[in-house]
């Protein structure tokens, strides 16, 4: 069934009214939803009419419906993707073997841990994010801000849902749980430590939707590979509203870009705070934004050696990115894989079986894909005929967890002493004068088709829309 | 001048795509793919379907290229763009035909990507709204073969069979003009899956047995390649040997352009060839049954039907029972012994009376069968139509604009 029952108070494509008891528990966790969207959801737009895009069924013609709703009002739900018929499992020791529709008694709480993390993750955001809709730089911006919004809420009823469905009393106190969380909380935070970050400024929401976002696209990727066929199915559909958010993130970035780039070349200038007077943020100032943001999203993929990685990917919980586009035996008993040690003051590469090393796989892979966009941004700078380029730090760089917390390493990889880093760090973080100079540049633009100083129109407008288009309707 | 040699490339922008797979995920042909660098459009594959469209976060996926076919930018060079390539200026003649199937900006959907001669980018106004990738090669559904009939006389050259499939309780409603695809079972010599054949459907949408759902399709077993050369077509040749109750894995339905008006006084004028006659049979049986359940359209039905002999046309039979009131049929062959080669152009300008007045009226054409024909059907058409002292660029042109003018060929 693709179509979305929209008649059900809960919109789902899964059949829920079959389900009485689970229809009575989540329409009684709906809600608690509704009522943390109130309290923890974007600060003072709940009257606002956005231009949202809502799913109407999970194929082509239906997942991108858009037109003005009010965001309270907004239809979050459990759309999982089009069953695949006779889905094999693709990896780990139960490989070949049909996927599983239930949870198997043995891996329910690894399940549920996986579950509740990535869950975690997204009301996260939202609390993260909530204060950003006062200093939008254009209304364009600002719509794309609430469909990130409505988005990481509605990815929250996705794990829910798995947590309802398939964990019992466990699965429903975890769930309400989620709600209480809250990001930056003392006593009781959320659980990454990525999220419990502030988000300032928009530069930071660029950066956050570019690199973090980017995490979640990948630990999506690979649970999509996942041999419990619900969350497969869950994860894929998730994956399709995620590219969104890195949409707002790269091309957040590259408008901010673009802009600094036109005053460089009107003005001829070059130097931080000339270019500063003239209200853009200047090119060393996003690095360092980049620098931080790249260093603390790599983190989230976890220790470079881990048994759990290990355990979740031989029990068939956890794939790797594009496993199914891999040419090897997708077991990866006798494989090994080179991570990074650090041995004598230097670092080295040595050799580890490559299952306790799925963690550093992934993390490879995210930096691959998020370097190919710094190099797009590159473009925009080599475009407009300058010499600057950014790049992305040493994988080494400001690290927390894995073998290089604890260790001073330099962007370009040198292990380093506390006298150096407390030399250079100004350089090569967001210092607190550049978050302060950031946070004078936020200010409200609402005027349809106006855009804020420090950034560059976009090249399009949303669904074809003009760029002046009234992306929200303030009321 | 040469009319039919342009296509609308469909083509990703490289400076505003995110690479997000989504794209990829979505075609329900598999045209799309990337490398480390780019995603790219296979224009060989493409079938300007634009399921892809409005998934696309970015914008970066919606732009058609007026191009010339045979100069049409490979996969390989996408993969090098840094930024798309300046739209190329065509010749005077095909600039404003094609542009007017392209003009993404405005309300009117890019053109296919099939079609080599400027055709309309959207179907008549009185079509029926059509259902669109219901089901694709990652899920598509089982139909059961409920008959498969040679429909060329034993002694022909070619092997055209009628293959019923039945879609039993399975929803897959169907269009005259609508095509489906199916993907031979089975890996090809690169281990890769086959990938999927379009097939038009020859049936109309109460199905090939009136009331039931079900769908027939024409297939020519394909025995030697354009060149001649030998070859088994992997495709047809699975279709054409399925037997009685074998199943097959189908996805679709397929095209929102290529479709039959249904007011009252719409004209159909159909040139085809082979197996070409699988929508106009489709489109005539709709209209038949109308005439039958008392439910007449008002209108002209005049058909230009080509083949080799007569043992090879398709459905040559139940054809020539059709009451001349009804249909106003012309057949050309091209291969009887002892007689000049006719073709379809050649009754086109025998006809050239009765064609222009046609032409004159409200009146939708389709065109479809080999792309051979196309450049001697088009210039058929404007030599009628000078010959009568009708402008047939500006008409062609209109009938572009107003979804009126189809080109299927292959």
């Amino acid at each position: 069934m693709s179509s979305i029952d929209y008649t059900d108070k809960i919109p789902n494509n899964v059949n829920l009214s079959e389900d009485r008891t689970l229809q009575r528990a989540l329409e009684h966790w709906q809600p608690n939803y509704l009522n943390w969207w109130q309290d923890m959801g974007p600060d003072g737009s709940h009257g606002f009419d956005v231009y949202l895009r809502t799913a109407t069924s999970t194929t082509p013609d239906g997942w991108a419906q858009f037109g003005h709703v009010k965001m309270p009002d907004y239809r979050w739900g459990i759309f999982l993707a089009q069953p695949e018929a006779d889905r094999r499992i693709g990896f780990g020791d139960h490989r070949g073997e049909a996927a599983w529709q239930d949870v198997p008694g043995e891996h329910r709480a690894n399940l549920r841990r996986i579950i509740v993390t990535q869950g975690d993750t997204e009301p996260a955001s939202v609390e993260q994010q909530r204060h950003l809709g006062k200093t939008a730089p254009s209304q364009y911006d600002l719509r794309n801000l609430f469909q990130v919004n409505v988005e990481e809420g509605r990815h929250l009823w996705a794990m829910v849902y798995l947590l309802h469905k398939h964990f019992g009393r466990d699965g429903r106190e975890e769930a309400e749980a989620l709600l209480e969380r809250r990001s930056g909380d003392q006593d009781n935070p959320r659980i990454l430590g990525a999220f419990n970050e502030e988000t300032p400024d928009w530069l930071a929401f660029y950066m956050f939707t570019y690199f973090t976002d980017r995490d979640g696209k990948f630990q999506l990727c690979a649970l999509a590979e996942s041999a419990f066929d619900p969350l497969s199915r869950t994860t894929r559909f998730m994956l399709t509203e995620e590219a969104h958010h890195m949409f707002v993130g790269e091309s957040g970035v590259s408008r901010v870009i673009q802009r600094t780039c036109e005053v460089m070349k009107q003005t001829g200038l070059e130097d931080p705070a000339e270019l500063r007077r003239h209200g853009v943020i200047d090119l060393p100032t996003i690095q360092r934004y980049l620098n931080f943001h790249y260093s603390v999203t790599i983190d989230l993929f976890g220790a470079d050696q881990s048994s759990n990685a290990a355990i979740f990917y031989s029990s068939g919980l956890k794939g790797r990115y594009e496993e199914g586009k891999r040419a090897d035996d997708h077991v990866l008993k006798g494989a090994h894989y080179k991570i990074l040690d650090v041995r004598d003051g230097v670092l080295v590469e040595k050799e580890v079986p490559m299952l306790n090393a799925l963690n550093e796989v992934l993390r490879d892979d995210y930096i691959r894909d998020s370097s190919a966009g710094v190099n797009r941004w590159n473009k925009v700078i080599e475009k407009a005929g300058l010499a600057f380029r950014l790049s992305v730090p040493h994988k080494a760089f400001n690290r927390h967890i894995g073998s290089f917390a604890g260790l001073r390493i330099s962007p370009d990889g040198r292990v380093i002493g506390e006298i150096e880093w407390q030399a250079n760090v100004p350089q090569w973080l967001a210092s607190e004068e550049d978050r302060a100079y950031v946070a004078s540049l936020m200010g409200r633009v609402v005027e349809p088709g106006k855009y804020a100083n420090w950034i560059a129109p976009p090249p399009i407008g949303i669904n074809k829309q003009p760029v002046d288009f009234e992306y929200v309707r303030f009321n | 001048m040469d009319p039919v040699v342009f296509i609308q490339q469909h083509l990703i922008d490289p400076e505003v795509c995110i690479r997000c797979n989504t794209c990829e995920e979505t075609c329900p042909v598999d045209a799309i793919t990337h490398d480390d660098r780019n995603y790219v459009v296979d224009p060989a594959i493409c079938n300007g379907c634009q399921a892809c469209v409005s998934p696309c976060p970015t914008g970066s996926i919606d732009h058609w290229h007026p191009v010339p076919k045979a100069a049409a930018y490979s996969i390989e060079a996408q993969f090098g763009w840094d930024e798309l390539p300046p739209k190329q200026a065509l010749p005077a003649l095909a600039q404003p035909l094609a542009d007017a199937g392209a003009a993404p900006a405005d309300d009117a959907p890019p053109q296919a990507n099939a079609a080599l001669s400027p055709t309309s980018a959207r179907p008549p106004w009185s079509a029926a709204h059509p259902y669109l990738n219901l089901h694709t090669l990652k899920k598509p559904v089982q139909a059961t073969v409920a008959g498969n009939f040679r429909l060329t006389a034993a002694d022909a050259e070619g092997d055209i069979h009628h293959l019923v499939l039945d879609f039993g309780t399975q929803f897959f409603p169907l269009l005259e003009g609508q095509a489906i695809g199916i993907a031979p079972p089975g890996l090809d010599a690169g281990g890769k899956p086959h990938y999927l054949r379009m097939y038009s459907v020859a049936s109309p949408r109460s199905g090939e047995r009136d009331g039931y759902n079900n769908v027939a399709l024409t297939i020519k077993r394909v025995t030697s390649d354009h060149d001649g050369q030998p070859v088994r077509g992997v495709a047809s040749n699975y279709l054409c040997d399925l037997r009685k109750g074998d199943t097959v894995q189908v996805c679709g339905p397929f095209g929102d352009r290529f479709l039959m008006p249904n007011h009252d006084g719409s004209n159909l004028l159909m040139i085809c060839t082979g197996t070409g006659a699988a929508p106009m049979r489709a489109m005539t049986e709709h209209r038949r049954r109308l005439m039958v359940a008392g439910k007449p359209v008002n209108a002209r039905l005049m058909l230009f039907f080509g083949a080799r002999r007569p043992e090879e046309l398709p459905y040559f039979g139940p054809l020539t029972k059709l009451p001349a009131s009804f249909i106003d049929t012309s057949l050309a062959f091209s291969r009887v012994p002892g007689q000049p080669r006719r073709y379809v152009q050649d009754l086109l300008r025998e006809r050239a009376a009765d064609v222009v007045e046609l032409l004159r009226g409200d009146t939708c054409l389709y065109l479809c069968g080999l792309k051979g024909m196309e450049t001697g059907v088009l210039e058929a058409l404007a030599d009628v139509c000078a010959a009568a002292g009708l402008d047939w660029p500006l008409l062609h042109r209109r009938l572009v604009d107003e979804g009126r003018f189809h080109v299927e060929t292959y």
